[in-house]
């Protein structure tokens, strides 16, 4: 019953999302109050019922009910709660589920919260919000329906994807999909700006928070994803360029380059039919991330089902987001005149400096991750693209926005000073010169591009740190007047400094775990001793342990230095008795300098084991990185300005469409 | 700084990143591309070169899976089920490989015809069937989908 009341809850909701895609857009077009009234209760009542549907098909995994197919091809009545619950977005079509829920959800954000807004605006924007959950929920009912009952009922479940069952791929998907979905907000208001014909900074105003929302949390999703493929598939390493991977980049790169453009859209008035145009190319990006990886044309943990009418239909979806927002861009971009000028030695000429690196970063990334799919439809050869082609095209790329970072975030608006902001610099300079001159020191063999990169995140990090000393007027005036200062320095200050040094943070932790990770690979009997990285590791024996709904080959190590016994580490090897699978799982000791890094492999019949062990050099770095990036987000997001006056529509003069 | 001038400007600039990228793609395609090949492939081509890196997929014949005294290398023969390869491997063999279903590896051919991979992709699901597996193995008109069964020959 309670599966059928879902089923029926994604049918009314998709009525919902008709409505709410229809009226509103006649009614905004007609200037008529009534019609376009019936967005806002329409978005409360698509999210009312989209939620239902999710809280029954959770319910159904809470309790193993296996008459609905899909839990009985995903669930099992021995797996821990938290992976019943999280196997709710574990498969094809509750990921699509919880991905409609989430879009409900930022439709009804806007209905409860943007009363600001001008009338016609917040109804043409509910109405193409409702318009994307048309296709979606179509797409849901017609192919992918979750609520299919199953006659007979099996007694148990077929179990989820061991791999999956992980804490940090259990909350990976929510927070990426936040991301995906938080871009159709900024989609919704281009599409709604095209329409009107035009653009203002208290538009603006509305896409940064919503996109430094979906940013944040794209942020953390695809570091969750990231950080899992790292302890979880045992190769030592953190990221692969793998086309999966890629797909979650692009909309990340993309809309990295939005949150930089709608900030001059907002306080210059200017680059507004490219922020328009990269509002479009974010979500088109966020849902070929979704067709790449649920289409099956991608080799992939992702790829649940290969069922090529559900590829299609994503498919025709992407064709028709990206082509008809790009068809109505190039009818109605012209009329998007922007207002300031500025030189191009000017921050609003770096933040453009910034979005052509990063526009050509994602093109890049997005030829080598499509190539193979392009080369293959017409009939040219199966090939892969892997990391080498990313490295050698994606890092030069990423070389001079590194460089230009620091120096764009002091540079003034409209008119730059650039002599005087290098002079400013100078400090950090210094430090970015004394940080590669003591890795050449301490490295020994000289390994200069490493060294360079080092010193390019040693820049980023005291680049934030003088700017921010800069605004507060640091060692200039008593102590106290400086706090007061920083107390009353706007958060989005606060925000960029820290997500800038958390790049540096990160690009340390890139360099040095790519630049001089050790690997042994060797067979040891138990006492055998192996050489770490002037770690001593000790295999002490392995032994079988049971677990939850697993049974585990657990193998013991001793991390010794110097004679002392620093840890004992159990890497395991467990094999899911219901799923037929096994997974690696790697014990890591993490340092904040390294990770110590060991894998069990399997046993040679004679009493030994194979074992893989790395020594990953500030691979911990990464992780902060990404933390303190997701946090300058989050300070950026409780900026006053963000928050009070956003739209003063009616006292700005903006003509309606064209002015030359 | 006239308006003209400043879209000439950023224009020029796009341009040139465009261009700088495009050289970096061309260049980097030229070396860093792995073509997928069959056994079939590179039994009856004699124009597949040893010098590049190759991706080689199939099924893991059935009982040819072994390892050599050091504990580490794994030899074993990959199939379209007409034509198979050796190959060998040396690391940790991934989790889900087994005989007699898909793998794909990648590393170089060598002047004997064998094959040396240094990664081995059997990735993730057991009941999966690499894309690449499953249209080599259609054109070899052996498999037509459904179980893997048997495999040798």
């Amino acid at each position: 019953m309670i599966a059928e009341i879902g089923h029926y809850a994604v049918a009314l909701a998709l009525m919902m999302s008709v409505v709410q895609g229809t009226f509103p857009l006649i009614g905004a077009h007609r200037n008529n109050a009534v019609l376009m009234g019936i967005a806002g209760p329409a978005a409360r009542g698509q999210f009312l019922f989209v939620a239902l549907a999710f809280c029954a098909l959770t319910y159904a995994y809470v309790v193993s009910d296996f008459s609905v197919a899909l839990v009985a091809s995903t669930s099992h009545t021995l797996k821990p709660m938290l992976y019943k619950v999280a196997g709710v977005w574990g498969n094809h079509e509750g990921s699509m589920l919880l991905w409609i829920l989430i879009l409900a959800l930022f439709g009804l954000m806007v209905a409860q919260f943007g009363a600001n807004l001008p009338a016609g605006l917040r109804a043409r924007v509910l109405a193409i919000q409702g318009l994307i959950g048309v296709g979606f929920l179509a797409f849901l009912l017609f192919t992918s329906n979750p609520f299919l009952r199953l006659d007979p009922a099996p007694l148990e479940g077929q179990g989820l994807n061991p791999l999956l069952q992980d804490p940090g791929l259990a909350f990976h998907p929510p927070f990426l999909y936040f991301g995906y979905v938080g871009f159709s907000m900024a989609f919704s208001f281009a599409i709604a700006a095209l329409i009107e014909g035009r653009v203002d900074p208290a538009w603006a105003r509305w896409v940064r928070p919503w996109t430094l929302v979906a940013w944040t949390s794209l942020t953390i999703g695809i570091a969750l994803g990231s950080w899992w493929a790292y302890y979880e598939l045992g190769w030592g390493g953190w990221w692969f360029w793998d086309p999966v991977e890629n797909a979650s980049f692009l909309p990340w790169l993309v809309g990295t380059a939005l949150l930089h453009s709608a900030l001059v859209v907002e306080r210059r008035d200017t680059l507004k039919s490219w922020t328009v145009l990269l509002a479009i190319i974010a979500f088109g990006m966020s849902l070929l991330g979704t067709f790449l990886v649920r289409s099956g044309v991608l080799t992939s943990v992702h790829t649940f089902a290969t069922d090529p009418e559900r590829g299609v239909f994503i498919l025709g979806l992407l064709i028709v987001v990206i082509g008809g927002g790009l068809t109505l861009y190039a009818i109605r971009a012209p009329a998007l005149k922007s207002g300031g000028l500025f030189a191009p030695v000017s921050r609003e000429g770096a933040l453009v400096l910034n979005n052509l690196l990063l526009a050509t970063a994602a093109a890049v990334v997005f030829l080598g991750t499509l190539y193979p799919l392009i080369l293959d439809a017409v009939d040219g050869g199966k090939v892969s693209v892997g990391a080498p082609f990313f490295n050698t095209t994606f890092v030069p790329l990423m070389v001079p926005l590194l460089i230009a970072c620091p120096v764009g975030a002091m540079m003034a608006w409209k008119r730059g000073d650039l002599p005087g902001v290098l002079g400013r610099l100078k400090v950090a300079a210094l430090v970015a010169i004394l940080v590669a001159l003591c890795t050449v020191v301490i490295d020994g063999e000289t390994d200069i591009v490493a060294a360079l990169a080092l010193g390019v995140a040693g820049w980023l990090v005291a680049g934030s740190a003088v700017s921010l000393a800069e605004r507060t007027s640091l060692f200039k005036i008593p102590f106290v007047d400086t706090l007061r200062l920083a107390l009353n320095l706007p958060r989005s200050a606060w925000g960029t400094a820290i997500a800038h040094s958390a790049l540096g943070i990160m690009v340390a932790g890139i360099t040095a775990s790519s630049s001089w990770q050790t690997e042994r690979i060797q067979v040891m009997n138990p006492g055998d001793s192996v050489e770490l990285a002037g770690h001593q590791v000790t295999f002490k024996g392995a032994g079988t342990v049971p677990g939850p709904n697993y049974t585990a080959l657990r193998g013991t190590f001793e991390l010794a230095s110097g004679g002392k016994t620093i840890k004992i580490l159990s890497p395991e090897k467990r094999s899911y008795p219901a799923e037929k699978s096994t997974t690696t799982e790697a014990a890591i000791h993490t340092t904040p300098l390294a990770d110590v890094y060991i894998v069990l492999g399997d046993a040679d019949g004679k009493g030994g084991y194979a074992t893989r062990m790395y020594y990953n050099p500030l691979v911990p770095w990464i992780w902060a990185g990404v933390i303190f990036m997701a946090i300058g987000g989050m300070v950026s997001l409780t900026d006053r300005r963000l928050r009070v006056g956003a739209p003063k529509r009616a006292g700005r003069k903006t003509a309606p469409v064209a002015q030359g | 700084m006239t308006r003209k001038r400043r879209r000439l400007m950023v224009v020029l600039l796009g341009a040139l990143l465009l261009a700088t990228a495009a050289a970096l793609v061309l260049t980097a395609f030229e070396d860093n591309i792995v073509f997928f090949h069959t056994p079939t492939d590179i039994a009856t081509r004699n124009d597949l070169s040893k010098d590049r890196r190759l991706r080689v997929g199939g099924l893991v014949k059935q009982g040819s899976w072994n390892k050599a005294a050091d504990g580490l290398t794994h030899r074993f023969f990959i199939t379209d089920l007409t034509h198979e390869i050796r190959v060998a491997y040396k690391g940790i063999i991934p989790d889900l490989f087994r005989e007699s279903q898909g793998v794909v590896v990648e590393g170089r051919l060598q002047p004997d015809g064998s094959f040396v991979a240094d990664e081995v992709l059997a990735k993730h699901d057991e009941n999966y069937m690499p894309p690449e597996v499953a249209e080599a193995l259609n054109k070899s008109g052996q498999w037509k989908g459904g179980t893997t069964e048997g495999g040798t020959k």
